[in-house]
């Protein structure tokens, strides 16, 4: 008789893809604001993501000084999203395949103001972990009821809520036997070009977050957990679907005060 | 999940509302983004042939001179007298977004920026999202005629360097803006 034992699988350098990417004479980026030189998170040389490598800037970044450019934001608000475009469980005849979720969340700025009727856009792979895009060609169905794009704009306290299923895991490239842990892509706009944003939402308890080279691009633990959603029983209905809180929130780099809100 | 600062006795009942928080970290648009984004295309951000309107083409390469072909890029500008929305002119939106094609190449049509303060040369900020990119690379077209001296901007750019952010005329009604991640010729980007 065999005991049942618990099997836990650290990441290790393989499991991150770290053994094929060589070093190469890319300085550290950073950030110069006045005397302080302060590391970017993530850079942009992320030395496990094997794609960024040939495609990071060499050169250190120039501050930019927020002028009005900066300083203004584009506006969405004449009837270019609908309503129903936050479902994306109803944009087909049927209804997709999966573990249908509600992403409940805010967006704000780094000053814990709510950024009210502003544009979030969303994109994932199916429950299969498959992209309706003609580039993926991982050899798990498509759905013919799933799409997986997404938009909506923030009410007027910044609140915005997606009805979808939970995207699976996928392979890819970055090296041998690499999988991205589940995810949703967000991209959202803020009150200044300064706060555009793109990022990707986790899962919580996922075993492959901690051996994803494109999330581990965020050095900063704590920075790290800012991307996972968390299980939201308010958000969790009845005989329905399951809630996942994630907020967003914008900020620059320079951290540069905002002018209060008028 | 985030972290409150301490609000001080001065600043009054609404300050607990809105504790500072740390962002979000920025993660790549992958190479699905076309899924989510495309349907805002808008690589005119006025239509072809009005009055002013000119072509802003370029090609995304990356450190070993090869086409970038899965970038997305996004313009943002102020209108002919140097206003943004929702002070500009009525339709201006300011904002473009263009993918680039297999080749590397994006095109918008745009006009010449007004002014949009004491010093700065016309100019539009340029994002560019790719796979790859852990977060967007930042620069800033100049339209010709740019004074590097005046423009605290470029002022800031080391001389040699300041080519790079200045849009080359191409043709008539052309401006060239090609973007170059990283190689010889890298681009000047921008902390925000
Ligand atoms: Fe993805």
């Amino acid at each position: 008789m065999t005991a049942v034992t618990e099997r836990y699988d650290p990441p290790t350098d393989a499991t991150r893809g770290l053994h094929p990417i060589t070093t190469d004479p890319v300085p550290e980026p950073t950030v110069q604001v006045g005397t302080t030189t302060l590391p970017m998170d993530p850079p942009y040389r992320a030395p496990l993501y094997r794609s960024s490598l040939a495609r990071c800037p060499r050169q250190p970044l120039v501050p930019l000084p927020h002028g009005p450019t900066e300083r203004a934001a584009p506006l969405f608000g004449e009837g270019l999203v609908r309503p129903e475009d936050a479902d994306l469980t109803h944009q087909h005849p049927g209804e997709p395949l999966g573990e249908r979720i509600r992403v409940t969340g805010r967006l704000l700025g780094s000053d814990g103001r709510p950024i009210a009727h502003q544009l979030v856009e969303i994109w994932q792979a199916n429950a299969a972990g498959r992209y309706a895009h003609q580039v993926d060609q991982h050899p798990a169905p498509l759905d013919p009821n799933f799409t997986g794009t997404g938009r909506s704009l923030t009410d007027d306290q910044g609140w915005f809520s997606f009805l979808t299923i939970k995207p699976g895991a996928y392979p890819w490239r970055n090296h041998p036997n690499a999988w991205r842990p589940a995810h949703i892509h967000f991209s959202v706009f803020g009150r200044a070009f300064t706060e555009r944003l793109v990022t990707q939402m986790y899962f919580p308890g996922d075993p492959l977050l901690e051996h994803d080279a494109i999330a581990g691009s965020v050095r900063d633990p704590k920075a790290r957990q800012r991307m996972v959603a968390r299980f939201d029983w308010e958000h969790t209905e009845d005989h329905w679907c399951l809630g996942y809180r994630f907020d967003v929130v914008v900020g620059g780099h320079l951290a540069t005060p905002l002018e209060p809100a008028s | 999940m985030t972290t409150s600062t301490p609000s001080t006795a001065t600043e009054g009942p609404s300050a607990p509302e809105h504790p500072a928080l740390l962002p979000t970290p920025s993660q790549t648009v992958g190479p699905y983004f076309a899924i989510g984004l495309r349907w805002l295309t808008r690589p005119d951000l006025v239509p072809p042939g009005s009055p002013g309107a000119l072509r802003l083409i370029g090609r995304v390469l990356d450190a070993e001179g090869r086409p970038v072909p899965d970038a997305v890029l996004e313009l943002w500008q102020a209108d002919p007298e140097g206003r943004f929305p929702p002070e500009s002119a009525p339709g201006w939106t300011g904002f473009g977004r263009c993918p680039t094609d297999e080749e590397g190449r994006f095109a918008f049509t745009t006009v010449v920026p007004g002014p949009v303060g004491p010093g700065q040369a016309p100019h539009a900020d340029l994002s560019v999202f790719a796979r790859g990119l852990v977060q967007r690379l930042l620069t800033r077209v100049y339209f010709p005629g740019a004074d590097p001296e005046r423009d605290p901007v470029l002022a800031a750019v080391p001389p040699e360097r300041r080519a790079t952010l200045l849009a080359k005329p191409e043709g008539p009604g052309t401006l060239r803006f090609d973007v170059h991640l990283a190689g010889e010729d890298e681009t000047v980007f921008f902390a925000w």
